[in-house]
């Protein structure tokens, strides 16, 4: 990635003074956001600090109180995951978002549902299940989820991190524009979050940029291309991982150390 | 991947040389674990084999006066209504709902249907009509309060339940219309009451299209995309909405369904009695709920399969006429039923913990 190219460009992806309130509790507090078109873009924070509320507010799920969401640099208004996903903004949430009976490619096709071609998929709504199988078992083997024996498995009797890869292999699968991974790596073992890493550099050498959530800061410093700190609601600075420690990281993340002027937001 | 990966950890590299060779999980051999999983599977397995016990039972306690052609079809035309408005509880308790106006929409939408022939003259076949309309508007309405005001489906269909059958008796003004009447003027209303013989076996039309309404929406849920988001919705909400689910629009359509098929029911009321009343299907509810029950779909929504519920239906019609044949207390049908239900629910978990 060329980072000196990036401010002469228009962000891909972008949130402008975004505030979402709970009740009492400002999760997003004028928050700004940017993601440049091809690159990984690693956010990083504390606990509560309002991450997922961001990407949420970015991504359709958490409609915002004020502050304006901006794709390719046209404003848009989400009303729904559904609505961001059709505009091609891929979205794995912390909490997985999957349907526990279901199946792994009930769940990786959910909303999406393909139809057998003829006359049963378009008169009688008919689905093809064995093409929806067959692409989601490629896509599973794509990641080097192997250990899926049955793709027909309902999603809860899956290990956390079985589910996890999941969900990572379907937004993978299917984001054409953006991808936003909550904390993919969260639940995995050490072989699955390599394969997730590559998996991200992989989607942004097809050119589609990434948005990552994480704690794990040898992950952030290996793959992102710039680091988003997020800090009481809203982004504190924007450093990148060649300038900067991963003790400095920490150190802005936690507001033991005040960011200087040149990477301040 | 081109790009040499910058040094990963070294813990990393420990792993390198794993094992490709996937992780199988042992089948250590419990008989009861692979029924458990077989159940879950196919939840509709339960209420099968129980009413297969069932009939055989009868047949060996009754003899050939219950094992019959005219006597298994007496019970399939006794438990048509009760399976219709089953089918209809059953697509709201998928989605972790549950419908207490079914009774109500049934009865009212078949007094609509005879009002409107009998008291402002229009012809059967478009009162018809209207009254699955009403049918329809009144699930719609449960549905827009329960998806877009967020209300409990519990509260909402306990309040509907009151004002459809209160409104059900103000506009008919507690009138019946004679079966007589129906006949000579508006057979059309009675039509699901006609039957045909097979031999020993006499079907109503009401018991076809029982049949026909279970296979079609059997097919919906397990074959179409709406069917896989009923269960999505009623599984987790939140996670249905998030992967891209409109659960508003899923909701709305269940519950207007569903009134839809109650209206059907109450069409079918009126072939079963002949005559329309405001005070017929009291038990409607209940009885609808039982069948679901005991058909093994989950209150907790998400599980179970729409076979499960005609069967949990049958089991019922079998054990009530059973045991009217053998000449027993028809208390002694309710207390096998409660102990069905309790059983069912039992079975549900037991079947739930495959997941844990
Ligand atoms: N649905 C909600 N209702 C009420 N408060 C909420 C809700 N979602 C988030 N919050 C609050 O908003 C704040 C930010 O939460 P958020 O989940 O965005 O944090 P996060 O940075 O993702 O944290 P973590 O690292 O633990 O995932 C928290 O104080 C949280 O309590
Ligand atoms: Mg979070």
């Amino acid at each position: 990635m060329d980072q000196k190219g990036v401010s002469l460009m228009e962000p891909i992806l972008q949130g402008k003074k975004l505030v979402k309130r709970y009740g009492r509790v400002t999760a997003l507090d004028h928050c700004d956001f940017e993601l440049y078109p091809g690159e990984i873009l690693a956010v990083i924070g504390d606990n509560g600090a309002g991450k997922s509320t961001l990407i949420k507010a970015v991504s359709g799920a958490v409609i915002p109180d004020e502050g304006e969401v901006r794709l390719e640099g046209k404003q848009v208004h989400f009303s729904s995951p559904l609505d961001a996903r059709e505009h091609g903004i891929e979205t794995v949430y912390q909490q997985l978002a999957m349907s526990p009976a279901l199946s792994i490619a009930d769940n990786m096709f959910m909303g999406r549902e393909l139809r057998k071609p003829g006359f049963m998929g378009k008169y009688f709504f008919q689905l093809d299940r064995k093409e929806m199988e067959r692409i989601a078992r490629e896509k599973l083997n794509d990641l080097g989820l192997m250990t899926i024996q049955n793709i027909n498995q309902a999603v809860e009797t899956l290990s956390g991190g079985q589910r996890q890869g999941v969900a990572v292999a379907r937004a993978a699968a299917f984001g054409s524009k953006v991808i936003i991974l909550d904390e993919p790596t969260a639940a995995l073992g050490v072989k699955e979050s390599r394969k997730v890493l590559e998996l991200i550099q992989d989607v942004r050498s097809r050119g589609i940029p990434i948005v990552l959530i994480s704690h794990n800061m040898p992950h952030v410093f290996e793959v992102a291309d710039r680091i988003h700190i997020h800090r009481l609601g809203k982004r504190l600075c924007v450093i990148k991982p060649q300038d900067h420690t991963m003790n400095d990281a920490v150190a802005l993340m936690t507001g033991a150390k005040e960011p200087d002027f040149e990477s301040a937001a | 991947m081109s790009e040499t990966s910058p040094k990963p950890n070294d813990y990393e590299s420990a792993a390198t040389g794993a094992s490709a060779t996937v992780a199988e999980f042992e089948h250590h051999g419990g008989f009861l674990t692979r029924i458990q999983h077989t159940l879950h599977q196919n939840p509709a397995l339960v209420p099968l084999i129980v009413l297969v016990l069932s009939v055989i039972l009868f047949a060996v306690l009754i003899g050939s006066n219950f094992f019959s052609p005219f006597a298994l079809t007496l019970i399939l035309q006794q438990v048509a209504i009760v399976g219709i408005t089953a089918a209809a509880q059953s697509l709201v308790i998928l989605t972790a709902g549950i419908d207490l106006s079914v009774g109500a929409i049934m009865v009212f939408s078949s007094v609509i249907m005879g009002q409107f022939t009998f008291r402002y003259g229009l012809p059967a076949e478009i009162s018809i009509i209207i009254g699955l309309a009403a049918g329809t508007l009144m699930g719609f309405i449960n549905g827009v309060l329960v998806s877009v005001m967020r209300l409990p489906p519990f509260i909402v269909t306990l309040g509907t339940w009151q004002i459809f059958l209160a409104a059900n008796y103000l506009y008919s003004a507690n009138e019946t219309i004679r079966a007589q009447d129906i006949a000579e003027q508006a057979a059309a209303l009675q039509f699901f009451g006609n039957s045909f013989k097979i031999g020993g076996a006499v079907f109503t039309y009401g018991v076809v299209l029982m049949l026909v309404l279970v296979a079609v929406l059997a097919y919906a849920l397990k074959q179409t995309a709406w069917g896989r988001h009923v269960y999505a919705v009623g599984d987790d909400a939140e996670a249905a909405e998030l992967s891209g689910v409109q659960t508003k629009k899923v909701l709305i359509s269940v519950y207007a369904l569903s009134g839809l098929i109650c209206a059907l029911a109450g069409w079918v009321l009126i072939g079963r009695i002949g005559s329309v009343s405001p005070t017929s299907g009291q038990l409607a509810n209940i009885e609808a709920i039982t069948a679901v029950v005991i058909g093994g779909i989950s209150l907790f929504g998400g599980r179970g399969s729409i076979v499960g519920s005609l069967f949990g239906a049958l089991i019922v019609g079998v054990f009530s006429l059973g045991l009217r044949m053998a000449g027993t207390d028809p208390q002694w049908t309710y207390l096998l039923i409660g102990l069905l239900i309790i059983g069912a629910v039992a079975v549900d978990q037991w079947i739930r913990k495959v997941s844990v």
